[in-house]
């Protein structure tokens, strides 16, 4: 459905995006995750035609989009990151304008309009104007504007960025509908939660440059740990957790606010040695838990660095 | 075409949506125009005008003076009260007078010996305000005409008049350069003046005597201007009258429509940086309907905008398109398509919004006012008519004014027409070549 290959963009001396290459089937859902500033706009922009790339190749059904107006472009659906809509406008006007962008009009356009209202639960709405929206109502239009003329693929570029988790989880509900339709997604995203939850392939970007592209199962296999134990501290005064790295049972550290998050292989054997390390160095604790590594885990063994603080 | 036609309707439902911003868009440019209208004229110049104050310090106070007081304030151009010099020199220092009028002593007396030798010429006071020099122009030449008609009055009716005829003879009789010949002719003619002057006051007696009003004689009024003006202006025809109101209302809506076109090229500034354009670029639409589209809403805005304002000036002002009206129709046509044209090299130049708009607004500016929208271009100097001419809006203001009060022929509309054109392709070049389609 989908090809991307080896694309290289940049900006003067800044090299935005290199050597990016995944694909993407029907009905697949892929997440490119990455910080901000990670390269993964730049590569949703070469695929919708809004960029070109310096090198590397975007195939849709095989067939790259050659002009403004290649046909192909009918197979795209783009939801940006920036609310796309005309806030004077009400979300019904500003859906039969989308529409006819794609020359849709009489009962076509009508049918597609009110699929997509439906779909993002906004028929009630459709007469209002959009600036009385609320912020998650606009991230919903921002997505039923792009499905008017029925894509295949749909890229959405951070599509719950500032929005209330009721409204994350009713757009997830949304895509999630799409995707069991069969439509392939795109979906660029900084919040692993978002990516563990909705992807089938994960492409993790840093720096533009792409450093794992796999399952949410096969990212985990290259994870060093097995196990992670989390400790919630009393306090963190002058606490380093690259000190417990010298441990040989343990194989990650990291520090979120209270909270330290030790990688082990044994649970059994790990958890003792590190308990006894804080307690020898006069760290207190007032509790300790089991998890599974994530996403945050996989970026922080790949990069050395946290997924939400990179920059 | 359905995609054409949306980004059309578009633009013009987002433009009309902000009532607020229409209304205001059309009541400014109205009343601004209104006011210059009736500055310059309005409809016809049987308004009255305001006078020039000035003041008069007589210290003199001879018939002369006096008559030359009463002279000048016959003028239907002049406020003129009397002042004494303190007062007068603080009054034109604080601009509450154009100008004042100093009569000197013994003025009367030596003007009249001045009058028939041309010496000893007095001299008037003229105090006045730097910042009027064109009614100080006009005071001098109102002050010119008053002062000989008092003066030869004076000298040819009154008994001041007589006596300086007197001192005249003597004068003549005592100068040893005359030759006997020239004497002899000066005598007679003094003594001419003399006698004139006695018959004058005879016959103004014998017209009292019989009750009749004034005694006035064809002399009384004494040496006045030796012609008339007969003042026509030269408008489309006979009897129509020149409507200030035409000027000014094609000069506010082409300063207005401009800032419309700088409004559209900010606008797509602004969309540039905006998710909206990343989904207009992801449609299958090309550049020259993007663009294109934006180009025929912004003319029809303008086009608007001139409907309006010249339907208000019509019903309000009497304004009429008094030359040809397809020629006035395509000028419209031609500067909306000019406007569009330049608010789009605005966005194609642009870097930032608020350096692009400072830089369009002082580039508007100056177009407007070398135009000659706020004031027509006769007042300017020869080296910046000249300039004007790389000016489109002067262009389109010859061309309003042409097809309105002037009355002027289709042929004329060509040439306003053509030039607008050609800066439609240049600016509409310079934007094709220059804009940045990528998302920023």
């Amino acid at each position: 459905m989908l090809e991307v290959n080896s694309l290289t963009k940049s900006y003067g001396k800044l090299v935005a995006v290199t050597g990016i290459s995944f694909r993407a089937d029907r009905g697949e859902t892929i997440g490119l995750l990455g910080p901000n500033g990670a390269g993964k706009t730049t590569t949703v922009s070469i695929i919708a035609g809004l960029l070109n790339p310096d090198s590397g190749e975007v195939l849709i059904e095989g067939k790259q989009v050659r002009s403004d107006t290649d046909p192909v472009k009918l197979k795209i659906g783009l939801v940006p990151q920036d609310m796309a809509l005309y806030e004077q406008l009400s979300a019904r006007d500003n859906l039969i304008f989308f529409a006819a962008l794609y020359s849709l009009a009489g009962a076509t356009a009508k049918q597609a309009i009110d699929d997509a209202l439906n779909l993002v639960a906004l028929s009630d709405r459709a007469g209002d104007k959009v600036k009385t929206f609320s912020g998650g109502m606009k991230r919903r239009l921002n997505l039923a504007a792009a499905l008017l003329h029925d894509p295949q693929i749909l890229l959405l570029d951070e599509p719950t960025v500032g929005v209330d988790p009721q409204s994350r989880n009713a757009i997830f509900d949304n895509l999630e509908t799409l995707k069991k339709r069969g439509k392939t997604l795109i979906y660029t995203t900084h919040y692993m939660e978002e990516a563990e939850r909705l992807c089938d392939r994960i492409v993790i970007i840093d720096h533009g440059k792409m450093i794992a592209n796999d399952t949410l199962q096969g990212l985990h296999k290259l994870l060093p740990v097995t196990n992670v134990v989390a400790i919630e501290l009393d306090h963190t005064n002058g606490f380093k957790p690259e000190q417990m790295q010298t441990l040989p049972e343990v194989k990650s550290a990291m520090l979120e606010e209270n909270t330290l998050r030790i990688g082990v292989h044994d649970l059994t054997r790990g958890a003792p040695v590190v308990l006894r390390w804080l307690a020898e160095n006069g760290h207190s604790y007032h509790d300790i838990s089991s998890e599974q590594p994530n996403l945050e885990t996989v970026f922080l063994t790949l990069t050395g660095r946290s997924l939400r603080d990179s920059k | 075409m359905i995609p054409f036609l949306a980004l059309v309707r578009k633009d013009l439902k987002l433009f009309f949506n902000d009532r607020r911003a229409v209304v205001v868009g059309l009541v400014a440019p109205i009343v601004l125009a209104s006011f210059f209208g009736y500055l310059f004229g309005g409809q016809g110049g049987d308004a009255e005008t305001s006078k020039v104050p000035v003041l008069v310090i007589d210290q003199d106070g001879s018939d002369i003076s006096r008559g030359l007081i009463a002279q000048l304030g016959s003028d239907k151009n002049l406020d003129v009260k009397p002042s004494t010099l303190d007062a007068t020199r603080e009054a034109v220092r604080k601009g509450k007078a154009t100008a004042a009028i100093v009569i000197p002593k013994d003025f009367g007396k030596d003007a009249g010996h001045a009058l028939f030798t041309g010496a000893g010429k007095p001299e008037l006071g003229l105090l006045y305000d730097p910042s009027h020099n064109v009614e100080l122009g006009m005071v001098k030449g109102i002050l010119s005409g008053a002062v000989m008609q008092a003066v030869s009055k004076e000298m040819f009716t009154g008994k001041s008049g007589r006596e300086v005829v007197d001192e005249s003879i003597a004068q003549v009789e005592n100068n040893p350069r005359l030759s006997a010949k020239d004497r002899k002719v000066l005598r007679d003619l003094l003594g001419s003046v003399k006698e004139l002057s006695q018959r004058q006051d005879e016959r103004r007696d014998e017209e009292r005597d019989r009750g009749g009003a004034s005694g006035q004689s064809e002399l009384s009024g004494g040496l006045t201007m030796p012609y008339e003006t007969r003042e026509e202006a030269i408008t489309s025809g006979r009897d129509v009258a020149y409507n200030g109101y035409a000027h000014s209302f094609g000069g506010m809506a082409i300063q207005f429509i401009l800032f419309m076109g700088l409004d559209v090229g900010i606008a797509l500034l602004m969309l540039r940086q905006s998710g909206l354009w990343q989904r207009l670029r992801a449609a299958p639409l090309s550049r020259t309907m993007l663009l294109g589209s934006r180009t025929l809403s912004a003319s029809l805005m303008a086009g608007f905008i001139l409907l309006i304002m010249f339907s208000f000036a019509r019903v309000v002002f009497g304004v009429r398109i008094l030359g040809s009206f397809p020629g006035f129709v395509l000028v419209c046509v031609a500067f909306s398509l000019m406007t569009a044209a330049f608010g789009l090299m605005i966005a194609a130049l642009g870097e930032t919004v608020e350096a692009t708009r400072g830089y369009s607004i002082m580039a508007t500016l100056i177009m407007v006012m070398l135009g000659g929208a706020w004031v027509p271009t006769f007042v300017f100097p020869a080296w910046l008519r000249k300039l004007a001419v790389v000016v489109p809006t002067r262009w389109a203001m010859d061309g309003l004014d042409g097809m309105t009060w002037r009355g002027l022929g289709f042929s004329s509309a060509l040439a306003p027409i053509g030039v607008l054109l050609l800066f439609t392709l240049l600016f509409g070049v310079v934007a094709v070549m220059r804009f940045r389609w990528s998302a920023d």
